[in-house]
C-alpha cells in the first residue's frame, strides 16, 4: 500500500491531518508526520522528511503533501537526499494540505497505485466547498 | 590555498556575522515576510559550528566540511533559507571532488554551483527581491577576477562587494517569492532579509580567505 508523509510548519497541525486519515481508513494507510523545526519551534526539516518518506515506504510507494513555504522547499530537498531507488517512488502532490491528504489516504487504502493517489491529491484543488 | 581550516573559518565568521545581525535580519524580515529570518539562521549556524566543533575540521576535506554545513543547515533552519543556503553548501561541496588545496578556479566552479543550486531550489531569477540578488552578482565578480587573473584575497572582497551592493538594490524591488510576494507592492522600500544574510556569508568569505596561514 502507497504511504502518506505529512509535511507542516507545526506538529500540531500535521498530528491532527493524520488522525483524520487514520480515521477515514481505520488505520489501513501508513501515515508518517515530518512537522516542525528541530528545537520545536514552527519550521521544517528536510532531514527529518528523509526519514518519515523512508518510513512510511513499504516498497509501493510515498504520497508526499506539505503545508505551505519552506515545507515544499524542504521536501523538495528531502528528494535530493533519498537514496536513488527511494526517490523514485516519491511524489510531492501539488494539493492544499487538509483535503488533499485525506483524499490521498482514502485513494490509498482502496490499494491505488502511487500515481493514482497523487492524482486523487491533487484533484483536491478544484472541488468546491460550497458547491459553488 | 585555501584549505578545510579556511572552510572552517569561513563558518566560523559566518556564524559570528548571523548571530551579530540577528535582530536587524529579523526586523528587515518582520517588514516583509514572518520575522523569523534572524532567529533561524542563528539556530542554523549555531548548530553547523556545534557539529563541526564536535570532530577536528582541520582532518576532513574542504567538500566533506562543506556537505556537513549544508546537511546541518536543511535540518536545522527551519525557514526557506535552510533549503536554500543548505543546498549552496552541498553542492558547493560537491563541486570540491577529494582535493584539499582548493584554488581560485576550483573556489569559483563551486560557488557558481552553489548559486546554481539555490536557483533550481527557489526557482527564483535576478530581480525577484531574493537571495539570488547578491548571489548572482556576486558570483559573477568573482568568475570576471579570477579570469582576469587576480589573486583570491582580490576577487573575493569583490565578490562581497557586490553581494553587498546587490542586497541594496532589492530596496525597491517587489517580491515575487516566498512569503514576501503576499506583500505585492507593499514590498517596495525594504531590503530583502535573504539577499542581506548572503551578503553577511559572502564577507565571512572574504575575511576566512584573506587569512593567511
Amino acid at each position: 500500500m502507497v504511504g502518506i508523509v505529512i509535511v507542516s510548519h507545526s506538529g500540531k497541525l500535521a498530528g491532527g491531518v493524520k488522525d483524520l486519515i487514520e480515521q477515514l481508513t481505520q488505520g489501513r494507510v501508513r501515515v508518517e508526520v515530518a512537522a516542525g523545526a528541530v528545537d520545536g519551534s514552527l519550521g521544517t526539516d528536510a532531514t527529518a522528511i528523509t526519514a518519515a518518506i523512508q518510513r512510511a515506504d513499504t516498497g509501493e510507494g510515498v504520497a508526499v503533501l506539505m503545508d505551505l513555504g519552506s515545507a515544499v522547499l524542504s521536501a523538495e530537498t528531502a528528494l535530493d537526499l533519498l537514496p536513488l531507488e527511494a526517490r523514485k517512488r516519491a511524489l510531492l502532490c501539488d494539493a492544499p494540505l487538509v483535503e488533499g491528504a485525506v483524499a490521498a489516504g482514502v485513494e490509498a487504502s482502496l490499494g491505488s497505485d502511487l500515481a493514482a493517489v497523487r492524482q486523487a491529491a491533487e484533484m483536491s484543488r478544484s472541488l468546491s466547498k460550497l458547491g459553488g | 590555498m585555501i584549505t578545510s581550516s579556511s572552510i572552517a573559518s569561513w563558518l566560523r565568521k559566518a556564524a559570528a556575522e548571523v548571530a551579530s545581525h540577528r535582530d536587524e535580519l529579523t526586523a528587515l524580515d518582520a517588514a516583509i515576510g514572518d520575522a523569523d529570518h534572524g532567529i533561524n539562521l542563528q539556530r542554523g549556524f549555531a548548530a553547523v559550528l556545534g557539529r563541526m566543533e564536535a570532530g577536528n575540521p582541520a582532518e576532513k576535506t574542504p567538500a566533506a566540511l562543506s556537505k556537513e554545513a549544508g546537511m546541518v543547515l536543511v535540518a536545522s533552519v527551519g525557514g526557506a533559507s535552510g533549503p536554500l543556503y543548505g543546498t549552496f553548501f552541498l553542492r558547493f561541496g560537491g563541486a570540491l571532488g577529494d582535493q584539499r588545496e582548493l584554488d581560485a578556479a576550483t573556489l569559483a566552479a563551486a560557488f557558481r554551483a552553489g548559486l546554481e543550486g539555490i536557483r533550481q531550489r527557489g526557482k527564483a531569477e535576478l530581480g525577484e527581491k531574493t537571495m539570488i540578488d547578491a548571489w548572482q552578482p556576486a558570483v559573477e565578480a568573482l568568475e570576471s577576477a579570477v579570469a582576469a587573473g587576480k589573486p583570491l584575497e582580490v576577487a573575493m572582497w569583490a565578490a562581497a562587494a557586490a553581494a553587498q551592493a546587490g542586497a541594496e538594490a532589492t530596496t525597491p524591488m517587489v517580491a515575487r517569492k516566498g512569503r514576501a510576494s503576499y506583500m505585492g507592492e507593499r514590498s517596495r522600500g525594504h531590503q530583502d532579509p535573504g539577499a542581506t544574510s548572503t551578503a553577511l556569508l559572502v564577507k565571512a568569505a572574504a575575511e576566512a580567505f584573506s587569512e593567511r596561514e
